[in-house]
């Protein structure tokens, strides 16, 4: 292992990186849901206070369940986040290839939302199983129209699975995003990314006013405070995820940069958007769209991008 | 711990906890997250979890029906947690006085570190003792 992959994995673009931008962007996200409401929202480093805050509290274990489960999901979670995180960062960043392609993220993907699942379903808690047993359903919905997008840029690619070929095709011959098939492939992602988040009208595992949180009701301290940083850093990673399959990336020089953090933003924004101005659907209903709507959407970009539009 | 504290006074969850009350605190703790008081400003953020909670919004006498519950609750919080009693039923029971149902030593059930009274108190006072709260964690 050479030592620049420690720097990548740990400070950029990984762990601090993505931890204090996703703290950030997490006060964007409270600022624009209160500013929806005409409330004022708040301080700028309120995410960083609450993170911290956490790490200070009692950690109650619950006396049923399984208790090693319990502890060990939410820091398992944060590992997975954290390399997804700098295998994307790094091709993004410095087009260059941390040994895993686009296979590896969705796995690694999946099995964050397996650690939900088991860390929700390991405390006995009625709710927390009711929400764990949503997250499951949630993930039969979006996994297979979110597979089938990330087909079309390898297709597109010319059958390129490397995060870092699927870059350098977007940059020899223009962003993805600009044809038929990008752009189908683009909307249907953002709404996959709004249900792997679990943010509003998809927020059915974690329904705030049903099932308090869901799968976290039960975590307390640290381990609450590493999933809070993980649903954050996720805010981070997503974006960062569609911006490379479909928007050709970051030109980190001159005016670029400028481009990099619009684009960055305005995704982020939209999500926010998205979350602020949709009440939350039921779990039937989540399944009948990913699977009546999304996924035949998600063939037809396939078929498209086949034949090259 | 005063580093601890200052970023505990800056992000302060509250769980609401109804213990026998006539509802009207109820309906004035929500006014606390309207637009017009936005208490979210000060960091402090309506929770749906015991667990997650810094502070207990208590308000009602505590009859004996909700007592072992409202216990229960208490011990179930994640250490430090504060309980604020809201109106003047947890402190000297309003016009419950004197029901027959309410119980003896509050104290016992539940340990109140702060009252905000008023029946109901209005928002602009709850918000005067939350920032109280945060001044003592302040030091
Ligand atoms: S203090 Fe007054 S308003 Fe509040 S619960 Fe008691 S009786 Fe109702």
């Amino acid at each position: 292992m050479k030592p620049e992959f420690v720097f990548y994995l740990l400070v950029f673009p990984g762990l601090l990186f993505t931890s204090v931008l996703g703290l950030l962007i997490g006060w964007v996200d409270r600022k624009v849901t209160a500013r929806f409401t005409y409330r004022v929202g708040p301080p700028l480093f309120q995410n960083f206070n609450d993170f911290f805050k956490l790490l200070g509290k009692e950690t109650i274990i619950v006396k049923e369940g399984v208790h090693s489960l319990f502890i060990v999901a939410p820091f398992i979670a944060f590992g997975v986040m954290v390399l997804i995180s700098a295998i994307i960062g790094t091709a993004l960043f410095y087009q260059y290839d941390l040994g895993a392609d686009i296979i590896v993220v969705m796995y690694l993907l999946m099995i964050y939302s397996v650690m939900i699942i088991l860390g929700g379903a390991s405390t006995g808690n009625v709710y927390s199983s009711v929400g764990a047993g949503r997250e499951i359903k949630l993930l039969l919905a979006d996994e297979l129209a979110f597979i089938l997008i990330c087909l079309v840029p390898i297709i597109k690619s010319g059958y390129q699975i490397k995060l870092d070929s699927i870059l350098m095709a977007q940059v020899t011959n223009g962003a993805f995003i600009g044809s038929f098939s990008g752009l189908i492939a683009f909307i249907i992602g953002i709404l996959c990314i709004q249900a792997k988040m679990a943010l509003t009208p998809f927020s059915i595992p974690e329904a705030e006013t049903e099932l308090v949180e869901g799968p976290l009701m039960e975590y307390s301290g640290p381990p609450l405070a590493f999933w809070k940083l993980n649903q954050l850093m996720m805010y981070v990673a997503f974006p960062f995820l569609l911006i490379l399959l479909f928007w050709g990336g970051f030109e980190l020089i001159g005016i670029g940069i400028l481009w990099a953090v619009l684009k960055y933003l305005s995704i982020v924004v939209l999500m926010i958007i998205i979350k602020n101005t949709n009440p939350r659907i039921r779990i039937d209903t989540a399944l009948h769209f990913f699977w009546k709507i999304a996924t035949p959407l998600a063939f037809i970009a396939i078929i498209l991008a086949v034949f090259g539009y | 711990m005063g580093w601890y504290n200052k970023r505990l006074a800056k992000s302060i969850w509250v769980f609401h906890m109804s213990a026998s009350p006539c509802n009207n605190c109820d309906i004035e703790i929500l006014d606390l997250l309207t637009p017009k008081y936005d208490i979210e400003r000060l960091g402090i953020k309506l929770v749906g979890s015991v667990r997650h909670a810094d502070v207990i919004l208590l308000s009602g006498v505590i009859n004996q029906k909700v007592a072992p519950r409202v216990k229960k609750i208490y011990e179930q919080a994640a250490k430090p947690c504060f309980v604020v009693g809201v109106g003047t039923c947890p402190s000297g029971g309003c016009c419950f006085n004197d029901s027959y149902n309410i119980v003896e030593k509050r104290e016992d059930v539940i340990p109140i570190d702060m009252y905000i009274p008023g029946c109901p108190p209005k928002p602009e006072a709850m918000i005067e003792g939350v920032a109280k709260l945060i001044g003592v964690l302040n030091g």
